[in-house]
């Protein structure tokens, strides 16, 4: 079977009055109905990345090297029609902020039809009994109602169920999920990522979740994979991650978590911010940052170690026993 | 919908009142009297009293006000003191030849400032973009009746196509729709035109190019939309802004064109207008301020109506 997803070496550098290094040699693949993580700090290229994915970027101030295939499709080669069936029919993302993303003066029923109408061919009529049983599947109470007010009416839980039943309409085979729980309130998250949970299984789709919160990660995903100024500098199951990060940023990421602090505690913040990105890295970027770097972190591009299958780590001490710290 | 649609007609009753009494007050404040503009200038104190009494300008303001009202809700505007004419006749007439102008420079003003808008925005900060802003710019700044007599030099007097005055054959009060009258209306409502569409290109591209930059147009592509359903997603959000400042340019045609009106010596309101000014016609001034800022005020209702309908938004209640 075909890898849902396969990018190789992709590299996007955004020109301008400057210029930004954004994803630099990117290659992560996803086999079908898997959902991985992309973690991260702001910055570190999580949401390039999908925005490369669904061909968004602007042509014009984007050069893109390297390869994305979906299903064996090559998405940066795609273009006009091709691009138009590819996008919400094979592809389809859930927005940071649903207040944003949804069009305030048409009704949700109308925009969720919309899309439909347009992948599957369908009527008015047709569409709009899949709209109600999308919201019906997003478990938006009295969906027959909800079918027909705006964006504004509804609120903040409520309009992210709505952008997940348009996501998920037309039956993607991958769902981007832009830290779609990000702008809500901590009890919604929770009802909001379960919800995520239980359509992934009952739909089978792969699901790439966004996220800079390690603990939504925990929960949502099978894999994670730890981007930093526009690399992967770990890959591995979520449990490996968890339990044996290897790369000092991960381990760093983990610390931070605020879960298990006592009162009082001081937190475990990572010391200095992510590099600026105007030049290419050519030495790790995590270096300046790092409490455990050598002088050779600073020379060359660290090696990607690769300590069992699938699972990655791009750091010169990553086989080292963790036992000194 | 429909109680929104009441209240607001109900609104609109105090601020036509208002109106009325502005109108009312406004000529009594102007100096001059209008009897000098039309006695022989040897007449008499009682003749001058007399002519004052038929007129009922010797009333306090109040029965002045009380008299004028009444008889406007019989459709009574009172008689021009220059002609002897009832004003009412006078000023529809004046205004539907206005209004026939006014409605020729927005049908060429609308579609190409919504159309330079729209690439404006779209293309912002292009080469497209700064040559819209440009024209727009122009479009605004220039004085209209000068625009007005420069197209009439190089129209009517070098190239001789289009005539440089008055509604046509028929003069003021007989319209017909074809090319002997229409020529008519050709330079007028050109010059017209040019300032809305300055303005309208100017609102559409900021409403165009702030729509763009909002998340859902990203969304709308990301869900496999086409180019035209983005813009038609854009032109619907757009819509109710622009609407309104097209509304309210509509008005301002109506009631701004007197330089126009005076330059084509079209027979408007405008022109109406400073014919009563100058001749200190008061009943006349009266009744033709009053229509045109009756008219304005429709123009607002309907624009807030319209805006309700099209924007889910805007609060109806």
């Amino acid at each position: 079977m075909t890898n849902l997803l396969d990018i190789q070496n992709l590299t996007i550098r955004f020109k301008g009055k400057r210029t930004v290094h954004a994803i630099n040699d990117v290659s992560l693949s996803m086999k079908q109905g898997e959902t991985l993580a992309l973690l991260g700090e702001s910055g570190s290229g999580k949401s390039v990345t999908l925005k490369a994915l669904l061909g968004l970027l602007p042509p014009k101030r984007t050069d893109i090297a390297g390869s994305i295939h979906v299903n064996g499709t090559d998405v940066l080669s795609l273009s006009g029609k091709a691009l138009q069936r590819y996008r919400g029919g094979e592809v389809s993302m859930v927005f940071q902020e649903p207040a944003l993303a949804l069009d305030p003066v048409y009704t949700v029923g109308h925009q969720i039809a919309e899309t439909v109408m347009r992948h599957k061919g369908l009527s008015k009529e047709d569409a709009l009994s899949t709209a109600l049983d999308m919201l019906d599947r997003v478990r938006i109470p009295s969906a027959n109602r909800r079918l027909n007010n705006y964006p504004h009416e509804l609120s903040g839980g409520m309009r992210q169920r709505v952008m997940i039943a348009l996501a998920l309409a037309c039956r993607p085979k991958l769902l981007l999920a832009d830290e779609p729980t990000t702008a809500l309130d901590a009890t919604v998250q929770i009802q909001i990522l379960l919800l995520l949970r239980e359509l992934q299984k009952e739909f089978g789709m792969g699901v790439i979740f966004v996220t800079h919160d390690i603990g939504v990660a925990v929960e949502i995903s099978e894999r994670v994979a730890v981007m930093y100024a526009g690399q992967i500098v770990e890959e591995g199951t979520t449990r490996e991650i968890i339990r044996d990060g290897r790369h000092p940023y991960t381990r760093g990421l983990l610390a931070a978590n605020l879960h298990d602090v006592a009162r009082g505690e001081r937190l475990n913040a990572i010391a200095g911010s992510p590099p600026a990105l105007e030049a290419k890295p050519d030495a790790c970027s995590f270096a300046p940052r790092c409490p455990r770097a050598l002088s050779a972190c600073r020379e060359a591009l660290p090696p990607m170690i690769t300590p069992s299958e699938r699972r990655r780590v791009g750091c010169l001490r990553a086989d080292e026993t963790l036992a000194a710290e | 919908m429909l109680t929104y649609l009441i209240r607001r007609l109900i609104l609109v009753l105090p601020v036509a009142f208002g109106v009325s009494v502005i109108c009312f007050l406004l000529v009594q404040i102007a100096p001059g009297d209008p009897l000098t503009a039309i006695m022989p200038v040897d007449a008499t104190a009682e003749e001058q009293d007399a002519m004052r009494a038929a007129y009922g300008l010797d009333k306090p303001l109040p029965v002045q006000y009380a008299f004028w009202i009444g008889n406007l809700v019989q459709g009574d505007m009172g008689k021009s003191i220059a002609t002897g004419r009832p004003v009412a006749g006078e000023v529809f007439g004046a205004v539907q030849n206005s209004l026939l102008l006014a409605l020729s420079a927005a049908v060429i003003a609308f579609p190409i400032g919504i159309f330079l808008g729209f690439l404006a925005g779209y293309f912002r900060d292009t080469w497209i973009d700064r040559v819209v802003t440009a024209v727009s710019i122009a479009g605004v700044s220039v004085p209209n009746y000068w625009l007005g007599i420069v197209l009439v030099i190089i129209f009517s007097v070098n190239l001789g196509w289009l005539p440089s005055m008055g509604a046509g054959p028929g003069g003021s009060s007989e319209w017909e729709w074809n090319w002997l009258h229409m020529r008519h209306l050709v330079l007028p409502a050109v010059t017209l035109a040019v300032v809305p569409i300055g303005i309208v290109a100017r609102t559409v591209r900021a409403l165009a190019g702030e729509i763009l930059t909002q998340d859902f147009v990203q969304a709308l592509y990301a869900k496999g939309m086409s180019r035209a359903d983005v813009l038609r997603h854009v032109a619907r959000n757009a819509a109710a802004t622009a609407l309104s400042v097209m509304g309210l340019q509509l008005g301002y045609l109506l009631g701004g064109s007197i330089l126009i009106e005076t330059v084509f010596n079209w027979p408007g309101s405008g022109f109406l207008l400073s014919n009563a000014i100058f001749q200190r016609d008061l009943p006349l001034l009266q009744g033709t301020i009053l229509v045109l800022a009756l008219f304005f005020v429709a123009m607002n209702l309907i624009v807030d109506v319209a805006q309700a309908a099209i924007d889910p938004r805007v609060q109806r209640t």
